[in-house]
């Protein structure tokens, strides 16, 4: 890690906390534009590090290091690498947005509102930038006071229950972690830097209790199958932007964490962990869809089919191969901005109609003809069309899969088939519906603000969709290492000889077909 | 070569209390009824002279000084917890001089008995004999069952008192009884000579057993550990809110210095046997006082067992201590109880100190539900108690997140991962008593109107103390290094 000039992660993570300042030093009436002034800023100022980033280079870049606790040796130690990058940038990008969406939907205390998205930035940023494993789970858990907030303040009418519920499902999943923390650190001779800690190799009972402990947090963060039942409740009650920012942000963390930590520092008890969160992984893909195909409620539905999509993330990690963990990367990015977006959408037409309910949202093509087009081409990337950035991700997932074992990969793709079930009927219904000959309310489409929301989203679905390059190959080394740092232990990972060889060609092959 | 004047020398702190202490019974007297608080600002003077005088010897933390035969001891360990205790009781008188107001008791003698208790703790935390720790012990609890009843006008206080004595004094009859069993034993009450004498006999002579079973009964009194803990919750609620702050920590940091002393100086031969006893205690604390928490309707109560709990977790420290092998001489584990007492410490206090001045229409507002909708009415005040019960839970970045790491990482070293489990298990349990205060003060309204509902009445003294612990609260959560090098340095260690 050599220390660069500029210490870009630091600014970026701590700039919300800085805009938190402002807000209140400065009149109420103003938090809106300052807080969209502070998200902005942060996005442009991780802009650069898009260009910046060395795509040929494992190595943790923009790493900054300093004594934070002298004892034990705690750093404040951040850097980004292949993974971490996109979706920091995510992240960056999404803040602004949920701002906006926010704007006229946040009516009371809008100033805390709006401190408290900005705290959740810095935290967020933080977690996917940590390199110490004391601040990272510093940052994991600064973030639950908030999101609780979040939910709790400004949700639905059940916002009581769904934001304990989250609270504690969350809190009782990541307190293990810090137990796992300091086994690791007696261990792992005495550090918690999260490089170092990768490269020790761990006793085998010792590492199948910390991949249970490991798995207790973060897959309730993600969340893998007999652990969602938070995340119906809390996306439901809590508003747009604490959907979006749960859906598109706080899942990924717990993939993130299997990434970043299970699979490099436990590569015995992830290899004999596969078959059970392949299991997993598949379950929540068609449990999810199928119940996302039940819902009258559009959230709810989105909810669940996050639960499906999520499954491909997982699954796609735990195949351990290239393509696999390449595509549950490229994934979690791709289900931040669909999902997001659909959330979006959904916070927009509830803002009108002030119904979530199917029912009381149905044919809008023709009062709202650009929203309904919205909806129908996020649903679409949702649902894995080629040519939109979820078919790359989980056409690689399933590649990787297959690879793996190929029931398994059948199974999976049950769940895209699923997908386009439930969305294409939820499309049908709300877009093209026939409107029951009722009152309704005036509904007018969507208007520049929401239209500035929805628009950089949907270039994003698609030059993803089309390009995926760029992305795919930020990621590339650092993905070929952490399965190197895998390999290193006396049971090689099961990977097919073929999968790791030639992924430049399997790739840019794929995207050709992904042109519809 | 200790003449009586060194020794004195070396006692100067207890003495400048003690004097402050007789003085401001003398003068109370003499004081007007509403320039009462000039005795609090004449303790409140003592109090400084004595952080500078203890403050002066941070650079030369370690050196021992021992006074009067060895039966007093100013060390680190000491000038630690001394520390703690002035800034502690500092807090507390500044805090009691709106709530006296506020109650209508204008009692000089309060600031009286205020120092009389610091100095019981400080020779509590000095004492290098069990009869000078004994006599500190008496100390301070004679001058609490005092205090706890001073709101003469409530039953409950008086109740409180009461309880308290009779309780109180069970227990030191107890502490003493074992005290005397030592005796019996060892030939001596020196814990030098303890542990000489001592050598390495274990539980298997029947009579070290049940000394040792009743000191710790003795001193489990003292520190409210589960199963003797009944009085707890009776007096926390009961007593005047400043004297509950008071008791809840500074009365228990210095019963758990002393305690530490007995166990690690006197008793550490045989540690593997008593930290197995103290595994059985801290396990049983944890449950109960964070089960029970969850049921409470009244926050001073809700806070009572949540102190049980919190004793639970210091607990575990020492467990680690005594489980810890060879070099370290666990190290890690006493500076943990050291670090989670002084940042449990600052959260108590301002939580307490908080509620002492949350008024509903000039009653003390403690009900939980009083505490709905006070984000609307007052931002600040929610946010700061927002704040401390954050760091009751144990959430980072605030100090109570540090104090636990400290504990759980102490546990981990000994080898102890499952009680570290048990621990950080009950403390997600304990998130949902916390943060059910702060659900009603964000989310829910009140279902009074606003001229009747509760608000936090405000005034300069009251800001200084929650600002100092509130800063205490996140500047420790966000850097906690200077106080953990402080432990480190004046930890006591166990051969």
């Amino acid at each position: 890690m050599q220390p660069d000039g500029f210490p870009w992660l630091s600014v970026l993570i701590f700039l919300p906390l800085v805009g938190v300042g402002a807000l209140y030093i400065t009149q109420e009436r103003y938090a809106r534009e300052i807080a969209l002034a502070v998200t902005l800023l942060d996005f442009l100022l991780a802009l650069p590090l898009w260009w910046l980033f060395d795509p040929s280079s494992s190595r943790m870049q923009f790493a900054e290091h300093a004594a934070w606790i002298t004892s034990p040796p705690i750093h404040y130690s951040l850097g980004v690498d292949g993974i971490s990058l996109p979706l920091i940038l995510m992240t960056a990008a999404l803040m602004p947005l949920c701002v906006l969406i926010s704007w006229e939907s946040i009516v009371t205390r809008v100033r805390t509102f709006m401190a408290v998205l900005l705290v959740m930035e810095t935290a967020m940023l933080g977690v996917f930038a940590a390199l110490d494993f004391v601040l990272f789970y510093v940052f994991w858990e600064a973030m639950l006071i908030p999101m609780y907030l979040i939910i709790g303040v400004w949700g639905g009418p059940n916002r009581l229950y769904a934001a304990i519920k989250f609270f504690l499902y969350t809190l009782a999943g990541s307190v293990l972690l810090l137990v796992a923390i300091l086994v690791l650190y007696f261990y792992g001779g005495h550090t918690f830097d999260v490089l170092a800690l990768s490269q020790v190799t761990y006793p085998a009972v010792v590492q199948q209790w910390l991949f249970f402990a490991f798995f207790a947090a973060f897959a309730v963060k993600v969340p893998m199958f007999p652990f969602h039942t938070w995340l119906p409740d809390a996306h439901v009650e809590a508003p747009t932007a604490g959907s979006v920012i749960l859906a598109s942000v706080l899942l990924k963390m717990g993939a993130y964490g299997f990434v970043r930590f299970s699979l490099p520092m436990l590569p015995d008890a992830s290899q004999a962990m596969t078959p059970l969160m392949a299991f997993l992984s598949i379950t929540a893909i068609i449990y999810g869809a199928y119940m996302a195909l039940a819902q009258v409620d559009l959230k709810k539905l989105i909810a669940y089919s996050s639960v499906s999509h999520m499954g491909f993330v997982t699954l796609g990690l735990f195949v351990m191969n290239q393509q696999g963990i390449e595509g549950a990367v490229l994934q979690m990015v791709n289900h931040g901005i669909t999902t997001g977006a659909l959330f979006l959408c959904v916070g927009i037409i509830y803002e009108r109609t002030h119904s979530r309910l199917i029912a009381d949202n149905v044919g809008l093509a023709k009062p709202m003809p650009r929203y309904a087009t919205f909806l129908v081409i996020f649903a679409l990337s949702s649902l894995g069309l080629p040519g939109t950035n979820s078919f790359v991700g989980e056409f690689l997932v399933l590649v990787g899969t297959f690879l793996w074992s190929k029931a398994a990969a059948a199974l999976a793709c049950l769940g895209i088939i699923l997908a386009a079930a439930y969305l294409l009927y939820m499309v049908q219904r709300v877009v093209f519906g026939v409107a029951l000959p009722r009152e309704l309310p005036r509904l007018t489409d969507i208007g520049f603000r929401e239209f500035g929301i929805l628009l950089p989203l949907l270039l994003l679905v698609f030059w993803i969709g089309l390009f995926p390059n760029p992305l795919v190959s930020r990621m590339h080394s650092t993905v070929t290492k952490t399965l190197e740092t895998m390999a290193r232990t006396k049971v090689a990972p099961i990977s097919h000889p073929s999968a790791a060889a030639t992924p430049p060609v399997v790739l840019s092959g794929q995207t050709e077909d992904a042109r519809p | 070569m200790t003449s009586y004047a060194t020794d004195l020398i070396i006692i100067l702190p207890e003495l400048i209390v003690v004097a402050a202490a007789c003085l401001v019974l003398v003068l109370d007297p003499l004081t007007p009824l509403s320039r009462k608080e000039l005795l609090a600002w004449l303790s409140l003077g003592s109090l400084a002279l004595c952080i500078g005088l203890t403050g002066g010897q941070i650079g030369v933390m370690n050196l021992p000084l021992s006074a009067f035969n060895d039966l007093v001891v100013v060390d680190g360990y000491a000038r630690f917890w001394k520390l703690l205790l002035f800034g502690v009781t500092g807090l507390t008188i500044l805090m009691s001089l709106p709530y006296l107001k506020m109650e209508g008791l204008h009692l000089g003698e309060y600031y009286g008995f205020i120092l009389l208790a610091l100095s019981g703790m400080m020779v509590m935390v000095s004492g290098a004999d069990l009869l000078t720790i004994y006599l500190g012990t008496e100390l301070m609890s004679l001058s609490l069952y005092v205090m706890a009843g001073l709101k003469r006008s409530s039953p409950r206080s008086l109740e409180a008192s009461a309880k308290y004595f009779v309780l109180g004094a069970f227990s030191s009859g107890l502490l003493l009884y074992g005290i005397s069993l030592l005796y019996g034993l060892t030939g001596g009450t020196r814990l030098s000579t303890i542990a000489g004498a001592l050598g390495t006999k274990g539980f298997d002579d029947p009579m070290l057993l049940i000394a040792t079973i009743l000191l710790t009964v003795g001193f489990g009194f003292k520190l409210a550990v589960v199963p003797f803990h009944m009085w707890t919750p009776d007096v926390y609620q009961g007593a005047p809110t400043a004297v509950t702050a008071f008791m809840a920590v500074a009365s228990k940091a210095a019963s758990f210095a002393a305690f530490l002393r007995v166990f690690v100086e006197g008793l550490g031969g045989f540690k593997a046997d008593w930290s197995s006893l103290f595994v059985l205690l801290a396990v049983l604390t944890l449950v109960l006082g964070n089960v029970v928490a969850i049921v409470q309707t009244n926050i001073k109560r809700m806070l009572a067992y949540s102190s049980i709990a919190h004793a639970g977790y210091a607990l575990i420290g020492l467990v680690a201590a005594g489980r810890s092998a060879g070099e370290s001489g666990g190290t890690s584990g006493i500076a943990s109880v050291m670090l989670y007492l002084t940042f449990y410490a600052f959260m108590t206090l301002g939580a307490f100190a908080l509620i002492a001045m949350f008024r509903k229409g000039g009653l003390e507002g403690d009900e939980i539900e009083d505490f709905a909708g006070l984000a609307k009415r007052q931002p600040l005040a929610a946010f700061v108690m927002m704040v401390f019960m954050v760091s009751l839970t144990g959430i980072p970045p605030t100090a109570g997140f540090i104090g636990k790491f400290y504990v759980f990482m102490a546990a981990v070293e000994a080898g102890l991962s499952w009680l570290a489990v048990v621990a950080i298990i009950f403390s997600a349990v304990s998130a949902y008593y916390y943060m059910r205060v702060v659900m009603l003060m964000y989310m829910r309204e009140p279902e009074v109107s606003a001229a009747e509902a509760s608000h936090l009445v405000p005034s300069p003294a009251l800001s200084i103390v929650l600002a100092c612990a509130v800063a205490g609260v996140i500047i420790f959560g966000l850097f906690p290094t200077p106080v953990v090098s402080l432990a480190l340095q004046s930890v006591l260690l166990l051969k």
